[in-house]
């Protein structure tokens, strides 16, 4: 009853029917079969290459890529991780021909004398969804992402903002478990130095303003 | 042994992903139990990461979908997945 859109195929057929019936000439539904993936699939992109329009035009590449190559998708793996897999490897591929490749070595050796401690504060309150509603606390939190470490961004990409799970996470970027969760330890840690003291002041902003906003009414 | 502050930060991440083994955890929660200063750590770590999950704050570029789709139509258009066994 809440649903408006009970007959869209993706609630009736399991991804695997949807495949089948693409390899069986049914191409069309292939935009049904990527929808879902598309903001995950972007944001993989844009971890990597930084840029907007480069992002884009790398999820496009990707994805016809992946058309071309359906009849090889084996089921062992969940779609999704091997659509963020072959993205990544078009990001990456893109970054080599350019010579903008990560230095995964340069990249190690940060890791070592990066600063992991927290912000320490005794008062944090939590801050709500609805902030995000506020350009300024969206920038915030892009400009945290984006300042991170090569490595750590692309880690809190799949496993923070894509909730991937830390096995899959490991699995579409070829490292293992325990790499995955020493760099998403420390790029969450990073990323509370750097955010919570700013949203702590941005958080306790909002009941002030919105106080005044509303007697200003009265 | 009980636990200080900085043993405690380095199982954060693992905290909130529910994947510490359970003597750790125990320790770690009883630590929390009394650091004020800590439980604050932990709670504004999950906090960003519930934030930073939220779609909106990595917007889509206007039209994305669009674009995408529609590049991609023409290649449906004239071209079926390659066959198994096609070389790379
Ligand atoms: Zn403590």
């Amino acid at each position: 009853m809440t649903n408006p859109a009970p007959a869209d195929p993706r609630q009736t057929a399991s991804e695997q029917e949807l495949i089948a019936s693409i390899l069986a000439g049914q191409r069309d539904n292939f935009h049904l079969l990527i929808r879902p993936y598309e903001g995950q699939l972007y944001r993989t992109a844009l971890a990597l290459m930084k840029n907007e329009t480069e992002a884009e035009d790398v999820v496009q590449d990707a994805v016809l890529k992946a058309y071309r190559k359906l009849a090889s998708f084996r089921g062992d793996s969940k779609f999704s991780t091997w659509l963020i897999a072959i993205t990544l490897n078009e990001a990456r591929a893109r970054l080599r021909k350019d010579g903008r490749a990560t230095l995964d070595s340069l990249d190690a050796q940060r890791e070592d004398n990066g600063d992991f401690t927290p912000a320490t504060l005794t008062d944090w309150r939590e801050v709500p969804l609805a902030a995000l509603e506020r350009q300024e606390i969206r920038d915030l939190i892009q400009r945290a992402v984006a300042g991170l470490p090569d490595t750590y961004r692309e880690i809190v990409t799949l496993r923070d903002l894509e909730e991937l799970s830390v096995n899959e996470t490991a699995a579409a970027l070829g490292i293992s478990i325990a790499l995955v969760k020493v760099r998403l330890h420390r790029a969450r840690m990073m990323l509370q130095k750097k955010l919570a003291p700013h949203l702590k002041l941005a958080g306790k902003k909002e009941p002030k303003t919105r106080t005044f906003g509303r007697l200003s009414w009265l | 042994m009980a636990l200080n502050c900085l043993h405690v930060w380095d199982h954060i991440s693992e905290y909130i992903d529910n994947t510490l083994d359970p003597q750790v955890r125990a320790e770690v929660e009883r630590h929390l139990a009394h650091c004020e200063i800590c439980s604050a750590i932990i709670d504004s770590t999950r906090n960003i990461i519930v934030l930073m999950a939220d779609d909106r704050v990595f917007e889509l570029p206007l039209d994305f979908s669009k674009r995408l789709h529609a590049r991609l139509d023409e290649v449906l258009k004239h071209e079926d997945p390659e066959p198994l066994g096609i070389g790379p």
